[in-house]
């Protein structure tokens, strides 16, 4: 099934029949199957899925840091699918932001070097209007000087989505950013995340197993063996444990 | 980027260290051979001018003989005394004086020992006054015949005082002489150059030093005011003819230092090949830290990479890191070479005798060697790994499994390939078919056979690494040990592989060394029928020889049945350069030395017939009743008459002459006498007789045969001691790699320490099983080295096989000291990292991430 779009607006990220297998013969896994999906621009999207159902998958293949198997994935104006090493490069210094559950900065570096990473690696200079606009919405201008080992750990995800967000990314992937955080340290990545879809017009796809989490996003795809099983649009916490609980019992979810 | 680059740098700056010392010892040992080289050559200079100084022009005759290098100073022919007057009348000639100055003056110490000198000459001349430079220090000048004056340097080394006896050695055996004066030289030097003078009347220096009267070695010639050196030089030369060298004192010591710089740049080649050595051990130390740190690194890498850097600029931070480490190396090496050099250069002109050093200087190839060497090695080194870096996929950055283990099919290939291209060139090298190049195809085959075993043995360290840990797996400490070295192959290779190196070459010259000394001594054993043997052993151009009258004694002695005294001679065969030998009697060919009459009858030799080894009959075609003309380093050419051939041996003379010859020779006495007992008679009762003859002779001593071949074979273990030294560098740096390897695993496996820790591994467990990781990687290299040398010196021996070397000897003592000495560096390399991983907080390690 595809996941259709609510309001009219051009695709950020665009998923067609995408199939995604792992080894082969025995140890063969299909991790997706035929995952079709757009993800607008300026819009906050949820993945929500058992473990295993392939969430990280999608939003690897997504992001091109992982290939397809089958089916094509685009980026903007950009096929992702059968670029070189040289284009992904490209692709993930102009187009594309990570955050990553855990292990997002370099230890070496000062969270404003951090932050400041992807731009100097890329060889450009921030415009300094954004950066400091940046800076004051997560909060952390008394900490730009310390190391990852002097943050707290909701600090250094705010450090991570400070840098994700810096470069003006087309979208950004999360990938479980609050898994480790406690509900205050995560509400105030995910209030940061949603502002910054809000106030700035950021693509953000996220994947998260917490229905509290989802609920800051416009739009929840539900994941259960590597197929799109269900969607919500402005979704809430309880409308999302709903959806799970049916998925848990595949055989009560409507197609 | 270049921050991150930096930052990450500095955060990893021990690890770095121990990596970046290995270059930094590579690096001083470059930049110290160009200092302490270049620093003598100046030194040289110097004292070649000083020496040359106030010679305006110089005459001497061409030599007799001309030597090669390495073949010792030839002998110059001796300019007749009326040359002198005739020298005097050339117009612009303010004076003329006739010099004698030549080589081997020894005088006997207050000790009884004769003073020896290595390097600078023990110059016996005539003495010519005080000059400007010469002053008297105390007594007068020489007036009567038994008379001498000597330089201060030598009556201090001497320990003898104005009024002394003294003895002096010279062409001619002991005499007496009465030390009337002591001289120094302007600027209150000692000597010049650290050479001994000893100054006789002139009619005495000429007979024993030249063995002739009214003979000179040569003219000094002063210029009259206002005529150049040159223009003199001319005008000498043509009113001379033909058959002198005729030099300005500028290019006498221009052409003395040149000959100087010949050894002293072998010298160099020589400690730059050693260097090579340590840097090629170096360079395996770096390859293996920048491996490591990029296999710790993967994750942060792969961040990069996810957030947009490029493969190149992955490539490019690695090695910048690469770079800096190479130059701050490179700085540290050259200021601890330089420091090296001079000190190195301080103790040489102590040895010297007060060799005078020039100020430290630092020559532009020692900068340049430095950072080439420290940045190339440390590029070079960086590169395998930087790519490597390069390949991490950015999805690394998510997953939590370290990349898994490579197959190392592709590695063991290349090794094959590798190794095989090294035994070819050696095989090439060593069959002699490769002309020129020998040396270096030799040296290149044995650089391929390094690297290309050092990547053969990730595959060997498998099954040896587990039956080596199998000794230590009675305990469980020990059994964590042994897995851990088996863990990573590529790493336990490199790290071993690295002392494989040192071990390997020292093994390879040893059993070189060995097997020539055992071809030797097994020769001595089995052809010279001596009891006893008189020699000694040389440290200056010459030979020690001895009083030949001691030969005819010592015939005398009860129980002697047979003696005989050797004397020999480079000479020039039919214009070919040859060393020829004379015997006091020729039958001790036959009946001491073995040797078998191939033609004609070589039991007896007329003063005008000569015998000639098999060899040299072949090389020079000669045959029984050829005419040969034979120049010797004295005296006029002859012609002597092919009376015998005998078959060569490591033990015969290319050719012998009769002892009437041998006045002629450079050293007209003989330098080693053989004495054969008749039977019955005893060792010790005839030795101590011939000793007694021996009194007035102190350079030489008598010794039965085990202590001849002692003699014989001790400057090949001053040799073999020095090569170890030399290598011992390799080993210190190979030694620091296994130190870098297992901190950065323990680093490394920080987490699973704490884990072990946490269940109960007690600390003195931790070390234990850090040492048996350290003992079986360094007695893994040692192992490998021993194996690979014992090859290359078999190789090596198999090809010197025509040369003489017979047997090939393996030194097994040595070996088992080699592996003895490669568990103790284990061990020793393993307190760092054992106490560090011993102390890793148990707690902090769990949550450690
Ligand atoms: N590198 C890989 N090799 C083989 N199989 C893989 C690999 N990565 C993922 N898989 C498999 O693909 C499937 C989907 O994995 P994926 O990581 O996308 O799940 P997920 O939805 O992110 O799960 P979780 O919520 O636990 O993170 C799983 O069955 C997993 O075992
Ligand atoms: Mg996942």
């Amino acid at each position: 099934m595809t996941a259709t779009v609510g309001r009219q607006a051009q695709a950020a990220a665009r998923a067609n029949d995408v199939w995604k297998v792992y080894g082969s013969g025995e140890a063969q896994v299909v991790a997706l199957r035929g995952v079709s999906a757009e993800f607008e621009r300026g819009r906050f999207t949820a993945i929500m899925g058992p473990s295993g159902s392939g969430k990280s998958t999608l939003m690897h293949c997504l992001a091109g840091l992982d290939s397809v198997t089958r089916g094509t994935v685009a980026i903007g104006e950009t096929t992702v699918t059968g670029l070189n090493d040289a284009g992904l490069t490209k692709l993930r210094r102009d187009k594309v932001g990570f955050i990553f559950q855990q292990f997002n900065l370099l230890p070496t570096l000062t969270a404003q070097e951090n932050i400041l990473l992807p731009l100097s690696i890329a060889g450009r200079k921030p415009d300094p209007a954004w950066y400091d606009t940046v800076i004051d919405t997560v909060g952390l201008r008394d900490r730009l000087g310390h190391r990852p080992s002097q943050l707290s750990g909701g600090q250094q995800q705010r450090v991570a989505c400070a840098r994700a967000l810096v470069a003006r990314p087309e979208v950004i992937f999360a990938d479980e950013p609050t898994g480790n955080l406690d509900s205050r340290s995560g509400a105030e990545v995910l209030n940061f995340l949603r502002n910054s879809v809000r106030e700035h017009g950021q693509t953000i796809v996220m994947v998260t197993h917490d229905p509290t989490a989802a609920a800051y996003a416009d739009r929840v795809i539900f994941l259960a063996d590597g197929q799109i099983v269900s969607e919500l649009i402005e979704p809430t916490a309880d409308t999302v444990l709903d959806t799970m609980k049916k998925l848990d019992t595949p055989a009560e979810v409507a197609r | 980027m270049f921050r991150a680059t930096w930052k990450s740098l500095l955060a990893r700056k021990v690890r770095l260290i121990l990596s970046g010392l290995a270059v930094v010892l590579g690096v001083m040992f470059v930049s110290g051979a160009f200092v302490l080289t270049d620093t003598l050559g100046r030194s040289f200079d110097q004292v070649f001018a000083d020496a040359y100084e106030g010679i305006d022009v110089n005459v001497a005759a061409e030599p007799k003989v001309t030597l090669g290098e390495m073949e010792g100073e030839p002998v110059g022919a001796p300019v007749p005394a009326a040359l002198v007057e005739k020298v005097r009348a050339v117009p612009g000639v303010a004076e003329a004086t006739g010099v004698v100055a030549a080589d081997g003056a020894r005088l006997i110490g207050s000790n009884g020992k004769v003073v020896t000198s290595f390097g600078p000459p023990q110059l016996g001349e005539n003495w010519l006054g005080e000059s400007d430079l010469v002053t008297l220090r105390e007594g007068r000048e020489p007036r009567a015949d038994d008379e001498i004056v000597v330089n201060a340097a030598l009556a201090q080394a001497a320990k003898v005082k104005v009024g002394d006896r003294v003895g002096v050695l010279t062409l001619e055996p002991k005499k007496e002489f009465t030390l009337v004066g002591v001289f120094g030289y302007s600027g209150d030097r000692d000597s010049i150059g650290g050479a001994n003078e000893i100054a006789f009347t002139t009619p005495v220096a000429q007979r024993l030093m030249l063995g002739e009267p009214d003979v000179f070695t040569n003219i000094n010639v002063t210029a009259a005011d206002g005529v150049a050196d040159e223009t003199l030089r001319d005008d000498v030369a043509r009113a001379l003819g033909a058959g002198f060298q005729v030099k300005t004192g500028e290019q006498m010591s221009a052409d003395a230092a040149e000959g100087l710089k010949e050894g002293l740049s072998f010298f160099n080649k020589v400690l730059l090949g050693f260097a090579a050595v340590a840097l090629l051990v170096g360079t395996f130390l770096i390859l293996n830290t920048f491996s490591i740190i990029v296999a710790q690194r993967t994750r942060e890498l792969a961040l990069m990479r996810a957030i947009g850097a490029s493969g190149r600029q992955i490539i490019g931070s690695v090695v910048l890191e690469a770079v800096a480490v190479g130059l701050i190396a490179s700085v540290l090496g050259l200021a601890a070479g330089i420091g090296v050099g001079a000190l190195l250069a301080y103790l040489f002109g102590k040895l010297a005798g007060g060799l005078s050093l020039a100020g430290l200087g630092v020559p532009a190839a020692a900068v340049i060697g430095a950072f080439a060497v420290g940045l190339v090695i440390t590029m070079i080194a960086a590169l395998l790994p930087a790519l490597r870096a390069a390949r991490i996929p950015p999805i690394a950055a998510m997953q939590d499994v370290a990349t898994p283990d490579r197959p190392l099919t592709k590695v063991t290939v290349g090794g094959a390939v590798v190794t095989a291209i090294g035994a070819a060139l050696l095989f090439l090298g060593l069959s002699g078919n490769a002309g020129d190049n020998t040396l270096a195809t030799i040296l290149g085959g044995v650089l391929f056979a390094f690297i290309g075993v050092a990547l053969l043995t990730p595959l060997i360290s498998r099954p040896v690494v587990s039956l080596l840990g199998a000794v230590f797996a009675w305990s469980v400490p020990g059994k964590l040990g042994r897995l851990n070295s088996g863990r990573n192959p590529r790493r336990t290779a490199i790290t071993a592989a690295a002392l494989m190196v040192g071990i390997a070459l020292v093994t390879g010259v040893t059993v070189i060394l060995d097997s020539a000394k055992g071809s030797l001594s097994a020769l001595v054993e089995d052809r010279i029928k001596a009891e006893l043997v008189i020699s000694g052993a040389q440290s200056g151009p010459r030979p020690p020889s001895f009083d030949p009258a001691v030969l005819e004694q010592a015939a005398r002695i009860p129980g002697v049945q047979l003696v005989d005294g050797e004397y020999g001679d480079m000479a020039s065969i039919d214009g070919q350069r040859t060393w020829v030998g004379a015997s006091s009697n020729v039958a001790a060919l036959e009946r001491m030395f073995g040797a078998k009459a191939v033609a004609g009858d070589i039991s007896r030799l007329g003063p005008e017939e000569m015998l000639v080894s098999s060899d040299t009959a072949k090389s020079r075609n000669v045959s029984v009743g050829s005419q040969v003309t034979v120049q010797l380093s004295r005296g006029e050419a002859r012609t002597y008459t092919v009376s015998g051939i005998y078959e060569s041996s490591q033990l015969t003379n290319p050719a012998v002459l009769p002892p009437q010859a041998t006045k002629d020779f450079a050293v007209p006495q003989p330098i080693q006498g053989f004495v054969q007992l008749a039977p019955g008679a005893r060792v010790a009762d005839v030795q101590p007789q011939l000793e007694r003859l021996l009194a007035d002779s102190p350079e030489v001593s008598v010794a039965d045969r085990d202590a001849f071949i002692k003699q014989q074979t001790s400057q090949v273990d001053t040799l073999l001691t020095m090569i170890q030294i030399l290598l011992a560098l390799a080993i210190v740096i190979a030694v620091l790699g296994i130190i870098n390897t297992l901190a950065l695993s323990v680093l490394e496996r920080t987490r699973e320490l704490g884990l072990l820790r946490a269940i109960g591994l007690r600390r003195a467990q931790t070390m234990r099983m850090i040492t048996v990781e350290a003992v079986v990687i360094s007695i893994f290299g040692a192992l490998l080295g021993v194996v690979v040398g014992t090859g290359l010196g078999a190789a090596v021996v198999e090809a010197l096989k025509d040369e003489g070397i017979t047997d090939l000897i393996l030194p097994w003592g040595q070996m088992a000291v080699f592996l003895g000495l490669a568990a103790i560096i284990g061990v020793i390399a393993a307190v760092l990292p054992a106490v560090r991983a011993a102390r890793i907080n148990v707690l902090g390690a769990i949550a450690h991430d």
